[in-house]
């Protein structure tokens, strides 16, 4: 437990005596986790859009004029009991006529119209939201002799949920580099210390320090490196969502999406540190296995 | 008891340190070196401190054969050892007590314990106001003679010296012989190269002479 302490003192130490060094380091690492840290929460927040609005995708089935209202009820019934349907509303062609009025730019439209012309209709939300049962359900429902059209609502959804697959599989990749990236940048730092360090270490194998006691800084110092840059990313994350939230926010208004991006969760910041301190951590290991033995020359 | 048993040394390259040379050293004794440039005295003492494994035979250090000992247990050895080398190999951004103390941080000693016995030590060698200095700001001898400190602070039964007194002139090699010969007279068995073995073979020293890596006598 003592020997973890020194051990992380010296890392400290050592971070703390080239100040500048350090924090082009954590900047470097930082700057590399940015990008994908960025691209998460903003996926993410798309993400939970897709989820949101539209809940799950719909089926609207309309039907034929003059259906009389006692076979609209059969029909509403026997969909009822149907168990690859989670709920249904039923949308009278009095009410559909007010909603079309309602919305904007439809109201002399409707005015001018003497007779109603749309039709009865219900909404249909399935139980099961495979595109395969959907269009399963959709054709079952076609079969109604009174049933003039139906028409999936899903299409949209379907499409913002691919681009949000893609998103995540870009920023999962992004991710994936730019961690190699910090691992190769933490590996290279403690190779450099190493060499420079190449006499204080023999000495110290001399006097009889067990591999472990030398190793322990270095990934100490990889550790807090990483540390560090997990921090300043996560500001840079915080910061950057402040300029561009807004401006993200005013585009989706303009499609009359209400997106409200909300900034990094504190575990998601927490998560970000641990990534960035496990990678240096790894980095400092990896740098270490591969040149300690090099050091070893003692004469 | 120290034992080289049938032990050759070739190192990677080709060169031959050491050819079957068997050597007993007791406890308690003092042991002096000699012999030509190259003649493998060294090499000989690298053995001991597990610093090159034997290519031929066995080296044991109080029965351990450490030449074959797994690589974890080769610290330990070297704690049970006082090392001087030819190089003083200070730390050269420390302080003279720092210096000292860096055995005992290895080993995890208590901090106020420890400076006790770094203390002790400096004194030992003469050093005991020079505690802050750097090591820098030493001469040559006051040095070498951190390097002794730094290898008598665990209280080593086994004080290994590779010419101690190798890049000092004449009145300070013999005040870092007489320190050693200190050591000896309080029941450390040492074992010195050197190329002056008048400084210790008036103290009833064993002297024992190597060439082209073979025992003479
Ligand atoms: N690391 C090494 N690699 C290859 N050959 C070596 C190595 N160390 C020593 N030798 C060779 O082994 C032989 C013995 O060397 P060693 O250093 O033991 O001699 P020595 O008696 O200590 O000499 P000196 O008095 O000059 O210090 C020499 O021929 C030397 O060139
Ligand atoms: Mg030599």
């Amino acid at each position: 437990m003592s020997a973890h302490l020194i051990a992380l003192r010296q890392a400290l130490r050592r971070l703390g005596r080239k100040p500048v060094a350090t924090l082009l380091s954590a900047l470097v690492i930082a700057i590399a986790l940015t990008l994908p840290a960025l691209g998460y929460v903003l996926v993410d927040n798309v993400a939970g859009l897709a989820n949101g609005i539209s809940g799950k995708p719909e089926i609207s089935v309309f039907l034929k004029n003059e259906v009389p209202p006692d076979r609209v009820k059969a029909i509403e019934t026997s969909l009822r009991i149907d168990p690859a349907i989670a709920a249904l509303r039923f949308v009278p062609r009095d009410v559909a006529l007010k909603q079309l009025a309602a919305r904007g730019g439809f109201a002399d439209v409707t005015g001018a119209l003497v007779d109603n012309p749309l039709p009865d209709a219900f909404v249909i939300e399935p139980r099961n939201d495979t595109p395969a049962s959907f269009e399963a359900l959709r054709k079952q429902i076609a079969t109604f002799p009174e049933v003039a059209e139906t028409q999936l609502d899903s299409e949209w959804v379907e499409r913002l949920h691919a681009i949000v697959v893609l998103a995540r599989s870009i920023t999962l990749l992004l991710a994936s580099l730019l961690g190699a990236a910090l691992l190769i940048v933490t590996f290279n730092t403690i190779r450099l210390q190493l060499l420079t360090q190449r006499q204080e270490i023999s000495v110290k194998l001399l006097l009889g320090a067990t591999r472990n006691y030398v190793r322990r800084p270095f990934l100490y110092f990889g550790l807090l490196q990483g540390l560090l840059g997990g921090v300043l990313a996560w500001i840079l994350v915080a910061a950057l969502l402040q300029v561009i939230a807004p401006q993200i926010e005013a585009l989706a208004q303009r499609y009359s999406i209400a997106l409200n991006i909300g900034g990094p969760a504190p575990w998601q910041g927490a998560v970000l540190c641990a990534f960035a301190a496990l990678l240096g951590w790894l980095g400092a290991g990896i740098s270490v296995r591969r040149h300690l033995h090099d050091g070893l020359v003692i004469d | 008891m120290i034992e080289f048993d049938h032990v050759s040394k070739h190192y990677p390259g080709g060169n031959e340190a050491l050819t079957n040379l068997s050597l007993e050293i007791r406890h308690g004794e003092l042991l002096v070196l000699a012999g030509h440039s190259g003649a493998g005295k060294s090499t000989l003492l690298k053995l001991i401190a597990a610093l090159e494994a034997p290519t031929a035979g066995r080296v044991l250090v109080n029965g351990l054969d450490v030449g074959r000992m797994r690589r974890s247990q080769v610290p330990y050895l070297r704690r049970s050892l006082g090392l001087v080398m030819q190089e003083h190999r200070l730390l050269m951004d420390r302080t003279v007590f720092d210096n000292v103390m860096l055995p005992l941080t290895i080993s995890s000693q208590p901090p106020s314990d420890a400076a006790k016995r770094v203390r002790v030590a400096l004194e030992r060698v003469g050093l005991a106001e020079f505690e802050n200095a750097m090591p820098i700001t030493l001469s040559g001898g006051e040095q070498q003679r951190v390097a002794i400190a730094r290898a008598i602070v665990n209280r080593p039964s086994i004080l290994i010296a590779d010419e101690p007194t190798a890049h000092l002139d004449p009145a300070y090699a013999r005040e870092i012989a007489a320190l050693f010969r200190s050591f000896h007279a309080a029941g450390v068995t040492l074992i010195l190269a050197t190329h002056d073995d008048t400084l210790y073979s008036p103290y009833g020293a064993r002297r024992v002479e190597l060439a082209h890596g073979k025992l003479l006598s």
